[in-house]
C-alpha cells in the first residue's frame, strides 16, 4: 500500500537530540493513516456510488498525507527505519493517533460524525500549521489544507443532510452523537510532545483553534436542525498509546502482508 | 543503449513532454503543469514534480516513466524531486492541455471556481461546459470523481454523464 517512494521529501534539518517534532510528527501520520484505513473498509459498501467514491477519495487523500508525515519522521529520527517500518512495524500501544479516528465504521451516520469532528479539528489545525516555522510540516500542511476544505466541506453537508433529513436519519445521526462525541475533546488536548512544541511556537495553542472550530460546528448543527450536544466527559489516551480495542483489529489487518512475509514489497 | 551526449535542459524539457500522465494519457506532464524544474549538472540530472493530489498514485509511476524515457536516451543519471510546497494548482495546467482534456471528454478546470471552501455549504455548483454538446446546462453530481483531481457531472441536455477536472487553488 505504500510503495517506496523514490525521492524523499525534501529534507529540512533533522534536530541532533530526538526532539518533541519527532513523536508529534509521528502523531499527525498515524491519525491520518488509521482514518483512511477505516474510510477504505467502506470500498465497495457504500451507501450510493458516488458516497463510496468519496470515502475513497478521502481516504486515499489522508493516505498520501500520512505518507508525507512517515517519510519526514524517519528522517528525523534518524535510525534508518522508513515510513513503511513505522506503518506496518509498529504495535498498538506505539500508535499515537487520538482514540476518535480509530473507532468502527458503524453506520454511514456514525461514519460522518466520525468525520466531521475530525475535519473541523484537521482543516483548522493544517490552516494554523501553514505559518509554522518548521517548514516541512508548513509544506505538508499547504498541500493537504486543499484538500481538507474539501472534506469538511463534504461531511459537513452530510451532517445536515442527515440531521435535517428524515426521522430515520436524523434518529441514527443522534446515535452517532450520543457515542462518539466525546472523543472530540482529545484532539485539541496537548500532549506533553504538543505542549512542548506549543511553548516552542512550532505548534499554535490549540485554544486558539477552538473558536473558529465551535463557530463552523454551531452553524452546522443549526442549519442540521440538531441542539449542540452539552458537555460530556472526554475520552482521552490515544494520542498516549492507551487506545480502545479496536485499534489492534484494525492494525492485524492494516499490517497482515507486512507481519506474514516480513520486507515483501511488489 | 545510446551513448548520450552531454544533455541540455532544453532537450530533457523536449523529452519530458513525450512523457504522459498515466491517468489522462491525452495530457503530456508538462500540460498538467507538475513538472516545476529541470536541472542538469554535469551529467547527473534532477526533475523537480510536485503532485497534484497528495494521495496521487500516478505519482510513482510518473517518475518511473521520466526515468525510463530519460534512459532511452542514455541518461541514467537522473534524480526525480518530490517537492511539495508550492502546492500545484490548477492555474499550472497550459492551453494546450485544456483543449485536449475537453476533445478527450473531460471538462477542463474554470479557473477561479475553486469550490472547497467550507463556508460555501450546498453553494452553487461551477458552470461547466459539457464536453459533448458544449451546453453549460449541467449538474454536478459529486465533487469526488473517479481520480481524486476530477468531479463528477452530467448534461442536463444531451444527458451524458462527464468527468470535470475541478478547479483546485
Ligand atoms: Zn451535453
Amino acid at each position: 500500500m505504500l510503495p517506496q517512494n523514490d525521492s524523499r521529501v525534501a529534507a529540512a534539518t533533522p534536530a541532533a537530540a530526538p526532539g518533541p517534532l519527532f513523536p508529534f510528527v509521528l502523531q499527525l501520520a498515524d491519525t491520518s493513516l488509521i482514518l483512511a484505513h477505516r474510510l477504505s473498509e467502506w470500498c465497495g459498501h457504500g451507501p450510493v456510488l458516488e458516497q463510496d467514491l468519496a470515502m475513497a477519495n478521502i481516504a486515499l487523500d489522508l493516505l498520501g498525507e500520512a505518507r508525507s508525515y512517515y517519510q519526514y519522521a524517519a528522517e528525523l529520527e534518524g535510525q534508518g527505519r522508513t515510513e513503511d517500518d513505522l506503518a506496518y512495524l509498529r504495535s498498538a500501544v506505539e500508535y499515537r493517533n487520538p482514540l476518535l479516528v480509530e473507532q468502527p465504521n458503524n453506520d454511514f451516520a456514525h461514519t460522518i460524525l466520525r468525520q466531521f469532528l475530525f475535519d473541523n479539528f484537521h482543516y483548522h489545525l493544517l490552516k494554523a500549521l501553514l505559518t509554522c516555522p518548521d517548514t516541512q510540516l508548513a509544506a505538508i500542511a499547504e498541500k493537504s489544507v486543499k484538500e481538507a476544505s474539501y472534506h469538511l466541506k463534504w461531511s459537513s453537508e452530510w451532517v445536515i443532510r442527515l440531521g435535517d433529513g428524515t426521522p430515520e436519519s436524523r434518529q441514527r445521526l443522534e446515535k452517532a452523537i450520543a457515542t462518539l462525541w466525546r472523543f472530540g475533546e482529545e484532539l485539541t488536548t496537548a500532549t506533553p510532545s504538543e505542549k512542548a512544541l506549543q511553548e516552542l511556537g512550532v505548534l499554535p495553542d490549540y485554544a486558539t483553534l477552538l473558536p473558529a472550530m465551535q463557530a463552523h460546528t454551531a452553524y452546522v448543527f443549526a442549519e442540521a436542525t440538531l441542539p449542540l450536544p452539552g458537555p460530556v466527559f472526554g475520552q482521552q489516551g490515544g494520542k498516549t498509546g492507551r487506545h480502545t480495542e479496536h485499534l489492534g483489529y484494525l492494525l492485524s489487518e492494516l499490517q497482515y502482508m507486512q507481519r506474514t512475509y516480513p520486507g515483501l514489497t511488489w | 543503449m545510446v551513448t548520450a551526449a552531454a544533455p541540455t535542459e532544453a532537450h530533457i524539457w523536449q523529452l519530458l513532454e513525450e512523457v504522459s500522465d498515466p491517468e489522462v494519457p491525452v495530457l503530456s506532464i508538462l500540460d498538467l503543469g507538475i513538472v516545476r524544474a529541470v536541472a542538469v549538472a554535469g551529467d547527473q540530472i534532477t526533475v523537480t514534480i510536485t503532485p497534484t493530489y497528495s494521495g496521487c498514485p500516478a505519482m510513482n509511476v510518473i517518475a518511473t516513466e521520466i526515468r525510463l524515457r530519460l534512459l532511452a536516451e542514455g541518461y541514467s543519471n537522473v534524480v526525480i524531486h518530490n517537492q511539495l510546497s508550492p502546492a500545484w494548482t490548477t492555474d499550472w495546467m497550459s492551453q494546450a492541455g485544456r483543449e485536449k482534456l475537453e476533445a478527450y471528454g473531460i471538462a477542463p478546470p474554470v479557473d477561479g471556481t475553486a469550490t472547497g471552501h467550507v463556508l460555501n455549504l450546498f453553494g452553487k455548483d461551477t458552470a461547466v461546459r459539457c464536453p459533448v454538446c458544449k451546453s453549460t446546462h449541467t449538474h454536478l453530481v459529486s465533487q469526488f470523481g473517479s481520480t481524486a483531481c476530477k468531479a463528477h457531472y452530467q448534461c442536463d441536455d444531451c444527458l451524458e454523464p462527464f468527468d470535470y477536472f475541478k478547479c483546485h487553488n
